[in-house]
């Protein structure tokens, strides 16, 4: 995830926040926030993750003028064939196998943020319901405004040889 | 909500919430609109059932860790988080109903800040664990 401006929006915290089914006032309370010991709205902890929004990049957002591969007249947008067995996580970038986030600070309306990834390590592991796994970790550093490291993010994606189902 | 007492707390006491019950479909457009994440195997059941070969859409992986972020912020209050982190276990498919369960594991002190630790675990209705995690947050003394 790499984006120069991730702008923290209170609209966009209150949808995040539904999405999440979370009705929590300190993500959409002015007052109720202003009251509190946290003194503003905040955003909720997994909500960094929408910075994909802001990344130019990302490629599991349709683009405009772009073939993209959910289903339109056709059950896939991109005329591929596949592979008997291939898996199709990989043609969808992959299974998130771990999630971790460090808090500097929390975030709230009014943040400009930046996001910085590096990659971390890969490694490979065998499974007998999946094939071969092969895990691939990555490091996105969040900064504010003023370049303060407020969240560092830590991500760990798996691709797997076949499809896993539950 | 003020933030959590040292003294108030006892390691391995749990708190339990039923997250999202009947997981519906709807719910995961609202993630993947809100998030960014609009890969088709969340929302596009012609996609995932016809060229992705699994037997209908399923759930993010961040909707979960989502869910599972109100049951600990509900327990610790806002803005104490200092780290949360998930391993994702087992897929969550529409119609699931999910519970999170957090233990506390320890109560510390580090620099001078009092910290709970937390054991994380979400479950569907066949106590299937979906994710499991860890949780840190900052308490009073």
């Amino acid at each position: 995830m790499t984006a120069e401006k991730f702008p923290i929006e209170a609209g966009h915290i209150l949808l995040f926040s539904r999405a999440v089914g979370d009705p929590n006032p300190i993500y959409s309370d002015e007052d109720y926030a202003a009251a509190s010991e946290v003194g503003s709205i905040i955003a909720p902890p997994t909500f960094v993750q929408s910075s994909a929004q802001f990344d130019p990049d990302y490629f599991l957002r349709p683009k405009i003028d772009q073939p993209w591969f959910g289903s339109g007249g056709e059950p896939t947008g991109i005329k591929k064939e596949k592979k008997e067995g291939e898996s199709s996580g990989a043609a969808a970038g992959g299974l998130h196998a771990e999630q971790h986030y460090e808090y500097h600070r929390h975030i709230k309306p009014g943040d400009v943020l930046s996001a910085t990834t590096f990659p971390g390590e890969t490694w490979e592991k065998e499974s007998k319901r999946a094939g071969k796994l092969t895990f691939s970790e990555s490091i996105t550093e969040y900064r504010d405004q003023d370049g303060e490291l407020v969240i560092t993010a830590r991500g760990v994606g798996v691709r797997t040889e076949k499809i896993i189902e539950g | 909500m003020p933030k959590l007492k040292a003294a108030d707390l006892t390691v391995g006491d749990t708190h339990t919430e039923v997250l999202v019950e009947d997981l519906k479909r709807t719910q995961l457009v609202q993630y993947a609109g809100a998030s960014g994440d609009y890969n088709p195997v969340h929302t596009d059941e012609v996609f995932v059932t016809q060229v992705a070969g699994y037997p209908t859409v399923f759930a993010h992986g961040m909707l979960t860790m989502g869910l599972t972020g109100k049951l600990v912020t509900n327990l610790v209050g806002d803005g104490t988080l200092t780290n949360y982190g998930v391993r994702f276990v087992s897929q969550v498919w529409p119609g699931d109903t999910l519970t999170g369960t957090a233990e506390i594991v320890a109560i510390r002190e580090e620099g001078g800040q009092h910290l709970v630790d937390l054991e994380l675990t979400t479950v569907n209705q066949d106590s299937q664990k979906v994710i499991t995690g860890t949780a840190t947050a900052r308490i009073d003394a």
